[in-house]
């Protein structure tokens, strides 16, 4: 596995001052005074070393997709770089993207839709092995091994079945094996276990796990569950409204947040057992419109600590302890 | 206990499939105590929203309650005939159906849906509706001055606080809300639940919450009944379930939650296999086959609910048995199987 061997310290991914910026609406609104210009990326950094899992928390609408999907070169930045490899993946063309697009992969959300519903599960995990230009004799042992990498018991039940005879458990983990047939350096897992019933969805996550470990990969895991984060990345990033609010150690994340946003996230997770706390959320109702962001620091306005600074300068993300925080108050 | 709202008994509700008759329900027991929230839990297809829409007679055409009874204040749901049924809805019995984000019509402002109800329904003239709307918008949150809006204005969270109103709008008695978080980001997610908590306090209601999290019932539910494939597996007072559960799938289920507040180290532990096939449902306890605790009873004779203490019911042969198991349950080698 290349990413286990290649013991170089530069990160794998570099996100340089990231922007993706998309236009909406149309004259009328522009008319109207409406800005038409949504910021789903709105300069981000940060790297990530080889071998790294790190989570990117968000609610809906903070960019975190958009972001994956900068990462993999599904959609081009508008603004400053990512770096793959030390390579700028805008760059990339012909035989240098093709192997981009081996390296780095995509696990989806729902599997039910990421699966071709005619195609067998032999048909779905050969696709990639004929991009690859894999010969055909070499194919079914290398669906079988895949298969056997997700725990999918006595693989080769499966080969002839379609989609719908599988259950989302057992969808999910082809959607997986699809992603590591080619043994990728990089995956991007898009809240993978959020279509999944509770009972089937620690299987899965332990998997993802399993499998990260033994192949060494460098993982993102999107997600607005901070639970479930915790389940599998050492490091978080947290954004919101396309901007990094704070980019730490999970574990430092949980037990104490700094960034006041964090703090509220944190303290939104419901547990599953009684006892616990019921206070008030620390943060404002309200949706934040994300084609007219607040000034300064898109948070402020639902921040329950914002002072005037806030509104006249945007916080640059900074370290702070071990950490980086995006926040006047550190 | 007090005084029940709502009694359920051994509700069958049959979905014609083809030629085959499939047994959603299979014999649902539980009570609803008078202004409580019961959260109905259980994992897709365990049957809990086709409780729920039964307890409404909304159901899917080839859906029918083919056995047991509905006992509101006393009068049979089941057998009501649907004139008297139909002067129920809303006005003692609300629905908040599942993504209510999406039960908005879009081509109506938030205004005319609320009126619909509230004047065709509830009778009140032009001034009283008027008046009703800006009170319930007031009650869950909203200004006023947004009635006139339309549903594709809203956020997610605010449409689903629209949809809280419209189940307010005539004073219901039952409040039957199916997955009313589930597609909401965590702050409105607990946003929305306070609220909910809140209002069924302020109001005295009693609330039938239908999900499949079970961090959601712990928050904010009284009870907690647990279904698994028909059938109801537990049930009790919420902190006693959750805490001291007495059936095994309920304490496989807990095992497979990611706690926010517990050790980093902690492993979560899935319940292997998948629910029955209930076209042809096994003949013994319905878990049988993925429960690491069964024994040869299980596979032949279905469980009858056993009363552990004060409404505390498990539907489980080794009930008696509980919390020993509940020990073995709590170790992840117990639930692997030799795969």
């Amino acid at each position: 596995m290349s990413a286990v061997e290649d013991k170089t310290d530069k990160p794998l991914i570099s996100v340089r001052d990231a922007r993706l910026h998309y236009k909406v609406g149309g004259a009328l609104s522009a008319l109207r005074g409406r800005s038409n210009l949504v910021r789903a990326v709105d300069g981000v950094s940060f790297e990530i070393a080889r071998g790294e899992s790190v989570g990117l928390l968000g609610e809906s609408g903070c960019g975190k997709t958009s972001m994956g999907r900068l990462l993999l070169k599904l959609e081009t930045a508008t603004g400053g770089e990512v770096l793959f490899d030390g390579a700028d993946v805008a760059g990339l063309s012909g035989e240098r993207l093709k192997s981009y697009r081996a390296r780095t992969q995509l696990i989806f959300q729902n599997p039910f839709d990421a699966v071709n519903p005619r195609l067998s599960i032999r048909a779905i995990l050969s696709e990639p092995l004929e991009n690859a230009g894999v010969a055909k004799s070499e194919r079914e042992g290398k669906i079988i091994s895949a298969l056997e990498l997700v725990r999918l018991p006595q693989p080769a039940q499966y080969l002839d079945r379609y989609p719908h005879q599988l259950s989302g458990g057992q969808l999910q983990r082809v959607v997986m094996a699809r992603a590591l047939i080619l043994q990728p350096d990089f995956v991007v897992a898009d809240e993978p276990v959020s279509m999944l019933d509770v009972s089937v969805r620690a299987g899965v996550l332990n998997v993802f796990r399993d499998v990260r470990d033994r192949l060494g990969l460098t993982a993102i895991y999107i997600s607005h569950d901070l639970a479930l984060v915790r389940y599998v990345c050492e490091r978080t990033i947290v954004m919101y409204l396309g901007k990094v609010m704070e980019d730490g150690r999970t574990e430092d994340i949980v037990h104490e947040p700094l960034h006041p946003y964090t703090k509220a996230l944190v303290a939104a997770v419901p547990a599953p057992h009684p006892d616990q706390s019921h206070a008030a959320l620390p943060i404002g109702k309200g949706a934040p419109d994300p084609r007219n962001p607040p000034s300064g620091c898109v948070f402020r306005d639902r921040c329950p600590a914002a002072f005037a600074r806030c509104a006249a300068e945007t916080p640059a993300l900074r370290p702070v302890g071990a950490r980086s925080v995006a926040c006047h108050l550190y | 206990m007090t005084e029940a709202l709502l009694s359920v008994r051994d509700l069958k509700v049959s979905y014609k499939v083809g030629r085959m008759s499939i047994d959603a329900v299979d014999g649902a027991s539980f009570d609803v105590p008078k202004s409580s929230i019961v959260g109905l839990v259980g994992e897709s297809g365990c049957g809990k929203t086709t409780v729920a829409r039964a307890l409404t007679r909304v159901m899917a055409d080839n859906a029918s309650i083919s056995g047991g009874q509905m006992l509101f204040e006393g009068r049979d749901l089941a057998a009501l005939p649907e004139r008297d049924m139909n002067a129920l809805r809303w006005r003692d019995i609300a629905f908040i159906p599942q993504s209510a984000m999406n039960s908005l019509d879009p081509v109506y402002t938030v205004e005319y849906q609320l009126n619909e109800v509230l004047r065709r329904r509830g009778g009140l003239d032009r001034r009283q509706a008027r008046r009703r709307c800006e009170e319930l918008f007031e009650l869950v949150g909203i200004e006023a001055g947004r009635l006139r809006d339309f549903p594709h204005q809203f956020s997610g969270g605010m449409r689903q606080r629209v949809a809280i109103a419209l189940a307010l709008a005539l004073n219901p008695k039952l409040v039957i809300a199916d997955e009313p978080v589930t597609a909401l980001d965590v702050i409105v997610q607990r946003q929305i639940l306070d609220q909910l908590r809140d209002l069924q306090q302020q109001l005295g209601i009693s609330v039938i919450l239908v999900t499949h999290d079970i961090s959601v019932v712990a928050y904010i539910c009284d009870r907690t009944v647990v279904m698994y494939a028909g059938r109801v597996a537990e049930q009790g007072p919420m902190a006693t379930t959750l805490t001291r559960p007495a059936h095994p799938y309920t304490m496989g289920l807990r095992n497979a939650f990611p706690d926010l507040q517990g050790a980093a180290s902690g492993v979560l532990t899935p319940i292997d296999g998948a629910p029955p096939n209930l076209a042809m449902p096994p003949p013994g306890c319905r878990f049988a086959a993925r429960c690491p605790f069964a024994i040869e009873i299980c596979g032949s004779i279905a469980p009858a609910p056993v009363e552990l203490e004060d409404g505390h019911l498990s539907a489980c042969h080794r009930a008696s048995d509980a919390a020993a198991l509940r020990e073995r349950a709590a170790l992840t080698q117990t639930w692997m199987t030799e795969a």
